[in-house]
């Protein structure tokens, strides 16, 4: 059994980037399992008419939901790369040798798919539309 | 580094929940990730309405896939979910009650789910 750790040790804890990688899979996952669950409701608003289901999809065209939305962005894409390297160091364990570098190539992927869909999906809001 | 040996698993379990871990989600890699990116960019948040969904759903292979979906993608959440509790909470009181809410909701969102799906019309 492990000793129990204070929050504020956990973050002197210096494990570095693989660290961080490994904390912002679980925050992500998370963060869209919790859209999730809103997502099922708001699908399940259909079975009670359009009238119903069209005003229930106006609180998403909203200024607060399109930056929420890039927030989901952001989780789905980052979990899904993160998500692959695990895979595949666990498919071939030799690899995990060279765990630090795949962790910056992925952070790398992250942020080359994220921003240009982030400013794209932000438009509107630039635009004052919203 | 680690030396890695073949061992029996500890619990038949886990393993089978590490495998399921692994394979949804090269599943949702690709469905998943094309979902969001047809709802988001490709049709746009703003065009979805009844209407819009009734559309799709016309073709039963967009409920397929919307089903199939559902199905791996609240597995693979709820699992992840479980996984963080095991972890971070010691066995007992709150980690039996919080599992036992998860589940709830696990079967309640996708009672939900494959309803609307499945009765939509």
């Amino acid at each position: 059994m492990l000793e129990r750790t204070s929050f504020r040790e956990g973050l002197s804890y210096r494990g570095g980037s693989s660290m961080w990688a490994w904390v912002l899979h679980r925050v992500t996952g998370l963060g869209v399992l919790l859209f999730l669950g809103i997502h099922i409701l708001e699908t399940f608003a259909l079975s009670f008419g359009p009238d119903f289901y069209d005003r229930t999809m106006e609180l998403y065209n909203t200024a607060i939901f399109r930056v929420a939305e890039v927030g989901l962005l952001f989780a789905v894409i980052y979990h899904a790369v993160n998500g692959t390297r695990i895979t595949i160091q666990d498919l071939w364990p030799a690899l995990w040798r060279y765990e630090r570098a795949f962790v910056w190539v992925g952070f790398g992927i992250v942020i080359v798919v994220f921003v240009p869909l982030a400013l794209l999906g932000l438009l509107p809001v630039f635009r004052g539309e919203l | 580094m680690a030396s890695y040996s073949a061992t029996q698993p500890a619990s038949r379990f886990e393993m089978y929940s590490w495998l399921f871990m692994r394979v949804s989600g090269v599943v949702l890699l690709v469905m998943a990730v094309f979902h969001l990116l047809l709802m988001h960019y490709g049709i746009g948040v703003a065009q979805l309405s009844y209407d819009a969904v009734a559309a799709r759903w016309a073709n039963p292979w967009w409920r397929l896939y919307d089903l199939f979906l559902l199905f791996f993608a609240l597995t693979h959440g709820a699992n992840g979910a479980r996984i963080l509790m095991d972890e971070y909470l010691r066995a007992g009181g709150w980690r039996l009650l919080l599992k036992i809410v998860l589940s709830l909701l696990y079967l309640l969102l996708v009672v939900m789910g494959v309803w609307v799906i499945v009765t939509f019309r």
